[in-house]
């Protein structure tokens, strides 16, 4: 991948929903540029607009005006077809309430994304799954499936599902919104350890400022408009510096 | 996805749920095995009788008095037997006015009690010429036929069906022996070859010289001539021939009855070709309503799919939304459903198929109400209810997966 290019290269993005007689603007020309390695964390109170970014960054659902570019891409006006192709070659998702299938084990769940993107063997997949799944830690729960495994377990599981076709952008909606503090503290710092060791840029919605502190970069919602944008001085790491020089 | 994982998703969706899946399946299970039994029911009772129908030779024409408007009232009763007489099938051997008729067979019916060592046993006889075993395509198993001169000699005389023979005589041969009939006694002359499941049923008969059966059996009087006859056996110069021969008789018939051009008929012409064609439309009906009562029974369970589909795909919202996140397109989600219907219908189609063959397999000879049901399994029968299983799968299965596809996965994913 091209690092010269940004990640994510929102430019004037509006979102427009019609609610009854009304027009809400949930994203009111939203500008924002996301580099390679990022780790940045989007805040702000509820209606703010930071799930519907969340979801225009997923390619699940496309900007009223403006452009995003994801990778140099433009997928503001892609079809729904490739809009999904999008979704299974460059992302990765962590939900709050992890989103595993059920019925399946650890390991399914984790090959699923494989399943839809063709040119797998069957032992391709459970290769690339069990290497995702040693990489969260769970080597041991293969063949559990969710209902045996803790929360933390579980969004483990919804981690290594995102990382199971290496893309280079993981977005995580409040990845910690359902676990207790000792969980969620696994759970950033297996994404920040993604972010470092792996490269991967990370972007996460939440509303802990102790998750948003554990992060590189703080843009904050309100409103639909991005009412803050800031490098997180606690974790001046060297990734961390590099950037606000190139930036600069 | 390709296929065999389309094939194993469905599987393992189908599977989480084996309780709901087997009671949608069993709708097409019934559905299908229901077809499959009436079909092989109703095609066997449309075989066997065209089969008896046809062993009595597709040449052969039957002569009964009575008017064609009376034909359903009097069908297979002979209607009023004094129009026909012996001279009228006389008549009909002519070969200048009726040179496509080969055979000509005249009977007439009586029923007694027949006697054998002081046993009194109940018998439906028929009287006939030496004619009649040809017409009726039967040959004698042992001794000899009815001759001319049994018929001019009004002889005591019998010839046994295998049945009667049995009945009366248990397994000695009876050729030879004496029975008794309205206290006359009369010699066996011949036993018939048996002709099991034939529709005139020779076997329950026992035949004796027409004028004996008119003059002895029956108190006739009146010349030879003026014997009535309930019905007149004839064979058409070759199969051919068959509808001129129809043409000779009447034209013959007509002529001696001295019927005027706007007459109706008053005896009736079948042919064996007529009979097949009637028994065969009244069993194709019987074969249509059957299968369709059972096809009702198919679409009632394809209904039963599509419930549980929609219920599913509502059930199921949240995994939708789960798929197409991690990258699973439209068409991967409508495949998705319809492959699980489609596996339901299917493997609902195939316990059909073989339930339906076993019913019909185990109930071949059973019988109901002393008739003998005879089964007809045909594979074609069953591939296109398997066939229509799938396509069942496929119609019902469309429009929930049509629902399930078109989510916003955003919604979806949200979906509680």
């Amino acid at each position: 991948m091209n690092s010269a290019v940004p990640v994510i290269e929102l430019s004037n993005v509006t979102r427009e929903f019609q609610v009854g007689s009304q027009v809400v603007k949930a994203l009111d020309g939203i500008s924002l540029t996301i580099q390679h390695g990022e780790m940045v964390a989007i805040i702000g109170p509820s209606g703010s607009g930071k799930s519907t970014l969340m979801n225009t960054l997923g390619c699940l659902d496309t900007p009223s005006s403006g452009s995003f570019f994801l990778n140099g891409q433009n997928v503001s006006d892609l079809s729904d077809n490739q809009l999904a192709e999008t979704r299974s070659r460059q992302l990765g998702f962590v939900f709050q309430s992890y989103n595993l299938l059920t019925r399946e084990t650890a390991l399914s769940n984790v090959e699923l994304p494989l399943k839809y993107s063709g040119g797998h063997t069957g032992k391709n997949r459970r290769t690339a799954a069990r290497t995702a799944l040693e990489r969260v830690g769970l080597s041991h729960r293969f063949n559990h499936k969710p209902v045996q495994l803790s929360g933390g377990e579980q969004q483990r599981v919804g981690i290594a599902r995102a990382l199971v076709k290496n893309p280079d952008l993981i977005l995580a909606d409040e990845p910690t919104g359902n676990l207790d503090s000792k969980s969620s503290a696994e759970v950033i710092e297996m994404l920040r350890s993604l972010n470092e060791v792996d490269g991967k840029t990370i972007v996460v919605v939440t509303h802990d400022p102790e998750v948003a502190e554990a992060t590189k970069r703080i843009i904050a919602f309100r409103d639909g408009r991005i009412v803050e944008d800031r490098a997180v001085d606690s974790v001046k790491t060297e990734a961390a510096e590099d950037e606000q020089v190139a930036s600069e | 996805m390709n296929a065999a994982l389309l094939f194993s998703t469905a599987l393992n969706s189908v599977g989480a749920n084996k309780l709901r899946a087997g009671l949608t399946l069993l709708g097409i299970v019934i559905g299908v095995s229901s077809v499959i039994a009436m079909m092989a029911i109703g095609r066997g009772a449309q075989v066997s009788v065209t089969s008896r129908i046809s062993e009595l030779g597709a040449d052969l024409i039957t002569v009964q008095p009575g008017a064609q408007a009376l034909r359903f009232a009097f069908f297979g009763g002979g209607g009023d037997s004094d129009v026909l007489s012996f001279e009228d099938a006389l008549a009909l051997k002519d070969d200048v006015f009726a040179p496509d008729v080969r055979i000509v067979a005249p009977e007439n019916s009586f029923s007694g009690s027949a006697v054998v060592s002081g046993e009194n046993t109940f018998v439906n006889g028929v009287g006939v010429t030496a004619e009649y075993l040809e017409a009726r395509n039967l040959t004698i198993a042992t001794g000899r036929n009815i001759s001319n001169a049994n018929v001019l000699n009004t002889s005591l005389v019998a010839v046994l069906g295998s049945e009667t023979s049995t009945t009366l005589f248990g397994n000695r041969n009876p050729v030879g022996a004496t029975l008794k009939l309205s206290g006359r006694e009369f010699l066996v002359i011949g036993v018939i070859e048996s002709q099991q499941g034939t529709i005139s049923n020779p076997d329950n008969s026992i035949l004796v010289p027409i004028t004996t059966s008119h003059y002895r059996l029956k108190s006739g009087t009146g010349l030879v001539n003026s014997i009535p006859v309930s019905s007149i056996s004839i064979l058409a110069t070759s199969e051919k021939a068959v509808d001129t021969a129809r043409l000779d008789i009447s034209t013959v018939l007509r002529l001696r009855h001295e019927l005027e051009a706007d007459d109706d008929d008053d005896f009736l012409i079948t042919t064996q070709q007529d009979t097949i064609e009637t028994l065969e439309g009244t069993q194709g009906t019987f074969v249509i309503l059957l299968g369709s009562i059972a096809g009702i029974s198919l679409l009632v369970g394809g209904i039963g799919v599509m419930n549980i589909m929609l219920v599913s795909v509502t059930e199921r919202t949240r995994e939708i939304g789960i798929r197409r996140a991690v990258g699973a397109k439209r068409r991967d989600i409508l495949f998705q459903f319809v492959t699980e219907a489609v596996l339901m219908t299917f493997v609902g189609g195939i316990l059909g198929v073989l339930t339906g063959w076993a019913i019909a397999y185990f109930g071949n000879g059973a019988t109901v109400d002393g008739d003998i049901i005879e089964t007809v399994i045909e594979t074609h029968i069953a591939a296109i209810a398997l066939g229509v299983s799938i396509a069942v799968g496929l119609f019902f299965g469309i429009y929930p997966a049509v629902r399930a596809a078109s989510l916003n996965p955003i919604e979806a994913l949200r979906h509680e």
